[in-house]
């Protein structure tokens, strides 16, 4: 039997409990990445009750698990889309709360670089594009200031387009603070609980679940890499079809941090948005993406020829990192369509919107993306009491240049030394009301064992401090000495 | 660190409470050093023998064979009958010029400045990722320092069948732990043509009746969840498969110092460790490196513009074993010695 088959067995087997009624609630929210958070978010302070069904053991282990942690000030976004839009609106929208989530924004720029003559000869595209998208910053360098500005980048730079609020943010806490905020103001997250039907009475969804059922008013389908399975499954067809698509990421030793303060961005090509080198909100230096389309929804495997090729790459651009080791290696997975743009379709006679294709930009459009949701709700003529003073959850900040937990007495002990992450923080990340709900769920919400030594030292540590937290630990079993 | 402020100013501070910074710290004590204080992030000392629990170590030192955790015992036990200071959960986070540290403790961040800084942070091995190998990233894809830990530290193990990567002398002593922990690796592999450890030490393989595939590498993992097989490649590329519940990469040793790197020492991306003259002093003549954190570059090509030593093919880093860090440490307390009364010549540059 293949892997594959053991899989889709295991999940048949995980159905047995589809019969009771579990939870009811005004919208149903199907997938917990960062888009499912948003929504869940916008709709639960706008005053519905809401219900996020997501089929794993923790929120963002699909396509969001993966990404560059950008926030697109949408410069090169298509013009005049619902993509665009939504990332304008997403990028306005973080600004204004992630100071009260306490979500951390590192302001580092990005400049557009261009390493060859053809690329420096669509720099008017791209300026024009910028203007007409209403990023009026946008900035021609030269090489001597794309020099000044970054010394390490390498030599034979020609020039940059400089676009001065491309920000970083912390990929994971982002998304977990929506879901926090949504919980702490009246909705509900189900885990483990895959939908694998559903029926609409008219005026009600009654949706099966690995739980039990769902009965929810509206449902949105944030589902991601199974996008258009669900709506085939519940609402008998789709509209668009998933074409998975790799992208295999390095991360360099903190040490990188130093030599590059920018998002190098490449200049996109008819045939490839190319690879970026950024810096994370971790101080950590990463590659990547590649883009690789493959079958398989699941598979964020790395291979060793590509991260070759994206070292080497990285190294052409910012020569200095030739001596900077690799941290950690990883894929994600974007739910990229047949289509380019952000699939969004209405099911208006079934209470049904779904939220295809959402890729690269979902990060930063999540925000903006639930404000559509919102308001297409609100066109349907669902009616909800906006909460006037929302709770608001306080997020534990990651950042490495704000200050950590560690840098406040009676942590307890610093159980990853790579990440200085501590014995409080784990232990804050396995309670409370979203859970880590695996050991990858309390790496992105701690850092634990995703520095240099990836758990040498701490790993024993961390098999004690999560035993009997999580249905896959990180032990096989006890034994005597 | 309660003791903080009557410490506030030490003669020495060593980081790393292993074999060579406790031996550096009672022979500094034993030489009438007055305020040695050894600083450990863990929160008990006596380093990596604290979890390999096999023989042999101690011979050199006590003149005795012991188990890994016995002699760690023993070093801490000296250490304290020396009068030496050692404070656990101590974790430094940054070395500043002339011997100044920044120190975080679970009461609070401190800063500590030493007459002389001994950096005694030792090696770990290279874990899956800087070896870029392909593949799932399932549970049970661990280094034997992991294994060791898990298992000797809190009984508990990662896996039951793995497939164990490597031939060095750490490979063996996973191979052993393994035993003792009911584990049943199946399959020892080595890229190259013949094992890194030499003759007859490898035939151990046998003894644990455990298949070793020369000419072999992992090409790829399986298992998104948890390791559930890998694929090899032998010297011809024809690939096969061997199910498996874990996958132990063992050896390449890299020195843990990135605090050294982050610093203003001058620093050897070949190696990995602070560049020190021949009395083990680095660029700031208050800080020394001595034990495993000290790799010396490898062959006759000393002018390697890229290093080999960040790429999946480097070459192995022969590590020291607990003895010769001891040696080390003590030469290291010498030479320290000798410096505070002002007999070490004040630049060899």
């Amino acid at each position: 039997m293949t892997i594959e088959q053991q899989r889709g067995r295991n999940t048949r087997d995980d159905k047995r409990t589809s019969g009771l009624l579990i939870a009811s609630g005004d919208v149903a929210i199907i997938g917990g990445g960062v888009v499912g958070c948003a929504v869940a978010r916008r709709m639960a302070l706008e005053g519905a009750s809401v219900i996020l069904i997501e089929k794993a053991a923790d929120i963002l282990d699909g396509a969001s698990k993966g990404n560059s942690a950008i926030l697109h000030t949408g410069f090169d976004a298509p013009v005049g889309t619902l993509e665009w839009q939504c990332v304008q609106k997403g990028y306005e929208e973080f600004h204004a709360i992630h100071k009260s989530l306490n979500l951390p924004l590192l302001k580092s720029g990005a400049l557009v670089a261009a390493w060859t003559e053809e690329e420096e000869s669509r720099f008017n595209g791209i300026l024009n594009k910028g203007k007409d998208n209403g990023v009026k910053d946008l900035r021609l360098l030269s090489r001597a200031e794309v020099i000044s500005l970054e010394p390490n980048l390498g030599q034979t730079v020609r020039a940059a387009i400089s676009v001065p609020r491309e920000y970083v943010i912390d990929p994971w806490s982002t998304p977990l603070a929506y879901l926090q905020q949504a919980l702490k103001n009246g909705g509900k997250a189900l885990f483990n609980a895959e939908v694998t039907g559903g029926e609409f009475d008219g005026s009600d969804w009654l949706l099966n679940t690995a739980q039990g059922q769902v009965r929810a008013r509206y449902v949105i389908n944030c589902a991601g890499l199974y996008g258009d399975i669900l709506d085939r499954d519940v609402l008998g067809g789709s509209e668009f079809t998933i074409k998975p698509r790799k992208g295999q990421f390095v991360v360099f030793d903190k040490a990188a941090a130093k030599l590059v303060k920018s998002i190098i961005l490449p200049v996109p090509t008819e045939r490839t948005k190319g690879i970026v080198l950024f810096p994370t909100i971790f101080g950590n230096f990463v590659v990547g993406p590649t883009a690789e389309d493959q079958e398989g929804r699941d598979d964020a495997s790395v291979d060793k020829e590509n991260l070759q090729v994206l070292r080497m790459q990285a190294i052409e651009k910012i020569p200095d990192l030739a001596t900077i080791p690799v941290t950690a290696t990883y894929a994600g997975i974007r739910p990229a369509t047949e289509e380019k743009g952000y699939r969004i379709i209405e099911d208006k006679t079934r209470n049904w919107i779904t939220l295809g294709g959402i890729r690269s930009t979902g990060l930063t459009s999540a925000l903006g993306l639930a404000q559509h949701v919102h308001h297409l709700l609100a066109k349907q003529g669902a009616h909800f009491e906006t909460i006037t003073e929302p709770a608001v959850p306080c997020i534990p900040n990651l950042a490495e240049h704000l200050p950590r937990d560690w840098q406040k007495p009676g942590y307890g002990e610093i159980v990853c030394h790579c990440e200085m992450v501590t014995e409080r923080e784990i232990n804050a990340a396995l309670e409370g009301q979203a859970p880590a709900g695996s050991l990858s769920g309390l790496k992105r919400r701690t850092r634990a064992t995703m520095g240099r030594c990836q758990g040498f030292y701490c790993s024993a540590r961390l098999a004690e401090l999560t035993k009997g937290k999580f249905a896959e630990p990180l032990d096989v079993g006890e034994v005597n000495d | 660190m309660t003791d903080t402020l009557k410490y506030a100013s030490c003669d020495v501070v060593i980081i790393g409470a292993g074999p060579t910074g406790l031996s550096a710290a009672t022979a500094l004590k034993r030489a009438g050093i007055e305020h040695v204080m050894v600083l450990d992030r863990e929160p008990e000392a006596g380093g990596i023998p604290r979890q390999c629990g096999h023989p042999p170590f101690g011979i050199r030192e006590y003149k005795r064979l012991m188990t890994g955790p016995s002699y760690a015992k023993m070093l801490v036990d000296t250490a304290l009958k020396a009068d030496v200071n050692i404070e656990l959960k101590s974790t430094v986070t940054e070395l500043k010029p002339e011997g100044v540290l920044t120190v975080a403790s679970p009461e609070g961040l401190t800063e500590l400045t030493a007459k002389r800084v001994l950096f005694a942070t030792g090696v770990r091995e290279t874990p899956r990722s800087a070896r870029m190998v392909s593949g799932d990233r399932g549970l049970g894809i661990c280094n034997t320092g992991t294994l060791q830990s898990m298992f000797h530290l809190k009984k508990m193990i990662p896996f039951r069948r793995p497939v164990v990567v490597g031939t060095e002398i750490v490979s063996f002593s996973a191979l052993s732990n393994c035993k003792k922990a009911g584990i049943c690796p199946v399959a020892m592999l080595e890229e190259d043509t013949r094992p890194t450890l030499r003759w007859p030490l490898h035939y151990a393989t046998h003894l644990f009746g455990v298949p070793l595939l020369l000419n072999t590498c992992v090409v790829n993992i399986l298992g998104n969840e948890r390791v559930e097989a890998v694929q090899v490649a032998d010297e011809n590329g024809s690939l096969r498969e061997i199910a498996c519940d874990g996958v132990l990469f063992t050896g390449k040793f890299t020195p843990e110092s990135s605090l050294a790197r982050m610093s203003h020492l001058t620093f050897d991306p070949v190696t990995g460790s602070p560049v020190v003259d021949q009395f083990g002093r680095c660029s700031d003549l208050s800080y020394y490196a001595a034990g495993n954190v000290m790799q010396p570059r490898f062959g006759s090509d000393t002018s390697a513009a890229v290093p080999l030593y960040y790429t999946a093919d480097n070459l192995p880093q022969p590590v020291k074993v607990a003895g010769q860090c001891w040696q080390e440490g003590k030469l290291a307390a010498g030479h320290i010695v000798k410096d505070l009364s002002g007999a070490l010549p004040a630049a060899s540059a």
